[in-house]
């Protein structure tokens, strides 16, 4: 078969492009560490998560010095807790999961992103900088008001943070 | 390539019987066309929230469904089976082997899209109740009614027998020729078609298995997570069932009007088998960021997907040279001053000359949504749709409408009305697509996301990047009015070409390639070995993910309830208190699944 040497070089030129895109994304994962939502949760039953331990309360806990846990529901049309409060300069994983449909979890404008799955818990862990305000948007048609569904997600202060702790993160 | 039609006559002259199909398949495709831009206008202007009046933000997602089923399903499937009607027999030069088989598949086809359309359309009244607001993709656990899954169904195994007519024809042509060679368009749509009976297999069972009969109450429930592997299996593959064409016609029609030929023959080929290779084992980067689905399974779809690159970039290499030649033999000279002598005013190859262009800024978006992690920051923003509405939206269909401008006087022996309109038309289409993918591109940036009435939100603003997402919002309205008037002018010109009395001398030949199919390796048209790799990277790719998927979630689902978005009264009610109170909610949706069984 004749291949013509033009189309040698830009078939090598192709294979290239093709195997930078695959370590660009290697080195994303193994330098700065960005991991994939994945299989790492058990399944769950989306009847039972109101008498789920981590569900049933949609919250904030602190599970290490600057180690956050947030346990989020998203159902129709909304999220809970609302707002989710975390402390600046932490490290924040959310578990998500949902009660009814299929749904969205993104802090618009940043990369955290997860689809929200009946059944399954989506893991997804941030490092929080400067306090500021977020939303949170459901960016998987989820039904009639699906654009009505939205949150906040609120990143304080540490002494703010422990000042309201006693109620400020609930619903 | 065989050089069929020869001299004065054309297609509808040598083949009448097969000309009346294609003309009825292009036909049932541009009346889809015409409804997909209508809620397309509709969509553009609500969203964007330049006028909300016509519909309401509920009512949206109805018009949602319709522009993604009408456009990405009947528009494309039906041109296809036109196009691929044309290609085969032309390039066979041999009628059909039984042309009530061809009608019944193209009536199969017609009744299934009619049965799923209406399904959607009665959501927008509340005097039936039916509806089907479930968007193109259909996720469980929201629910449609029986019909949508069961038209869906008979579209597809019409679609299963058009594919069967194809090979049964070449199968009696190799007979007569047992030492030639497929003839290269042949050769694209057999491919093309073994790659999307490979593809829709897996669609077919999530209807047929799981979805109608949950629909009509005999399952209780679906495994969310397996029914979307499913739908994805079949989804990335589809956008290549919409391409396949486009690609042979950039490959065989293009470079005839642009004035020369194929470059290779050879390497045509060896595109479509590296399509048919790995369209379908990459449907899980879709589904970058589901959980439930192992990490390891996401590294592999990306690896497929990113190989998946090179076919499309040896195509564009091919389609320029093979128009560069064009323009050489036509008097051109220099390093790009050939550029110039080109027949620009052919709204055919302007038209798909442009849908080319937009191609490349296309793939290069895609390249973002295919790095696992680059895709987090656009996983289901409005990026996502800029980035389709290139590849399907521009790519496909303005190939589409162009290569009509040369097609439709070979099928009806009717010159087109007007060539300056249909100029006009490919390059409003062009502009009116650069202005609203590229702001919705931005718009995705910024975190807006797709699939919603209303994309601003209460509780916060957006950031500020590459202009506001007000000033984007213009830019998306404009764009979208745009491309409506163009699928206007492009109907309104067909309509009137109808109009035409019918002349002689329209017919045109398609040269062989510079490189013709005895340089290409007889390997290449052995497709049985191909589908059978095919088949291994789909087990390799799929068997342990939808292992996985049943363990864990079940057959029949995790304990998920029924959403149906069927039952329209009672959820406009729902949409309307659903703001305010959750626990409201959450009640008026249980007591509703309580009424439904």
């Amino acid at each position: 078969m004749h291949i013509h040497a033009y189309e040698k070089v830009w078939l090598a030129a192709s294979v290239l492009l093709i195997l930078f895109l695959l370590g660009s994304v290697t080195y994303g994962a193994v330098g700065p560490g960005i991991a994939m939502v994945s299989d790492g949760e058990s399944a769950i039953d989306p009847g039972g998560i109101d008498e789920d331990e981590r569900f049933s309360e949609p919250r904030v806990e602190q599970v290490g010095e600057t180690e956050y846990e947030a346990y989020v529901v998203a159902r129709q049309f909304g999220f809970q807790p609302d707002p989710i409060v975390v402390p600046a300069n932490s490290t924040v994983t959310f578990y998500v999961t949902s009660a009814d449909v299929i749904h969205g979890f993104e802090v618009a404008g940043t990369n955290a992103n997860t689809m929200v799955v009946p059944g399954e818990v989506a893991e997804i862990t941030v490092e929080t900088d400067a306090p500021a305000e977020y939303g949170i948007v459901c960016n998987e048609y989820c039904g009639a008001a699906h654009h009505g569904m939205e949150g906040k997600l609120e990143v304080v202060s540490q002494s703010e943070f422990d000042g309201g702790r006693n109620g400020g993160d609930g619903e | 390539m065989s050089e069929a039609i020869e001299g004065d006559r054309t297609f509808a002259d040598e083949f009448p019987a097969e000309a009346r199909v294609v003309r009825a398949a292009l036909l049932g495709s541009f009346l889809a066309l015409t409804l997909g831009a209508v809620f397309g206008i509709i969509q553009t202007l609500h969203r964007t929230g330049v006028f909300r009046g016509l519909i309401s933000s509920t009512d949206y997602y109805t018009s949602l469904t319709a522009h993604g089923v009408f456009l990405a399903l009947s528009f494309t499937t039906f041109f296809l089976v036109g196009l691929f009607t044309w290609a085969v027999v032309r390039s066979l030069d041999r009628p059909l082997i039984d042309i009530r088989i061809t009608w019944t598949w193209y009536g199969l086809m017609a009744a299934g899209m009619t049965m799923t359309g209406i399904s959607i359309l009665a959501g927008f009244t509340d005097a039936l109740d039916m509806s089907a607001d479930v968007l193109f993709t259909f996720y469980a656990p929201l629910q449609a009614h029986p019909m949508f899954y069961a038209g869906l169904a008979v579209f597809i195994v019409g679609s299963w027998i058009a594919g069967a007519d194809y090979f049964r024809t070449w199968l009696a042509w190799k007979r007569e020729h047992p030492d030639d060679r497929i003839p290269l368009q042949t050769f694209m749509v057999l491919t093309t078609m073994a790659m999307w009976y490979i593809a829709s297999s897996a669609v077919a069972a999530s209807v047929l298995v799981f979805l109608l009969p949950w629909s009509l109450g005999l399952i209780d429930q679906v495994n969310p997570t397996l029914t979307r592997t499913l739908f994805w299996f079949f989804g990335h593959p589809v956008v290549y069932f919409w391409l396949m064409p486009a690609y042979l016609l950039w490959y065989t029609v293009l470079p005839k009007i642009a004035g020369g030929r194929l470059f290779s023959d050879p390497l045509a080929r060896v595109v479509f088998v590296l399509f048919l290779l790995l369209s379908t084992p990459v449907g899980i980067h879709h589904q970058y960021l589901d959980p439930g689905i192992a990490e390891g399974f996401k590294f592999i779809s990306m690896t497929n997907t990113m190989f998946l690159l090179l076919p499309s970039l040896l195509t564009a290499f091919t389609v320029v040279a093979s128009v560069e030649y064009g323009a050489r033999q036509r008097g051109g000279t220099g390093l790009l001053g050939w550029l110039t002598d080109l027949p620009w005013r052919d709204p055919a190859f302007t038209g798909m000359m442009l849908a080319g262009l937009m191609f490349a800024a296309g793939g290069f978006s895609g390249m973002v949504n295919a790095g696992m992690n680059i895709n987090y920051m656009i996983h289901n923003t409005i990026w996502v749709p800029g980035h389709f509405h290139l590849t399907v939206g521009t790519a496909v269909a303005l190939t589409f409408m162009a290569a009509t401008y040369w097609l439709w006087p070979q099928i009806t022996n009717k010159p087109i009305y007007s060539r300056s309109i249909g100029l006009v038309q490919v390059v409003v289409w062009f502009v009116g697509m650069a202005l609203m993918s590229n702001a919705m591109h931005a718009q995705g940036i910024l975190g807006v996301p797709r699939r919603t009435a209303e994309p601003e939100y209460s509780g916060f603003d957006y950031p500020v990047m590459f202009g506001g997402f007000e000033e984007l919002n213009v830019q998306i309205a404009i764009g979208g009015t745009l491309l409506f008037v163009s699928t206007v002018l492009f109907v309104g010109n067909l309509v009137l070409t109808m109009g035409n009395p019918k002349v002689s001398g329209l017919a045109e030949e398609l040269p062989p390639a510079l490189s013709g199919p005895d340089d290409a390796p007889r390997v290449l048209d052995n497709l049985g070995l191909w589908v059978g790799i095919a088949l291994v990277l789909v087990v390799l790719a799929y068997a342990l993910p939808l292992a996985a998927i049943i363990n864990r979630g079940g057959l029949l689902g995790p304990g998920v309830g029924t959403y149906p978005v069927w039952f329209a009264p009672a959820l406009d009610a729902l949409a309307n208190a659903a703001t305010p109170s959750l626990g409201a909610i959450t009640d008026a949706a249980a007591s509703l699944v309580e009424v439904i069984r």
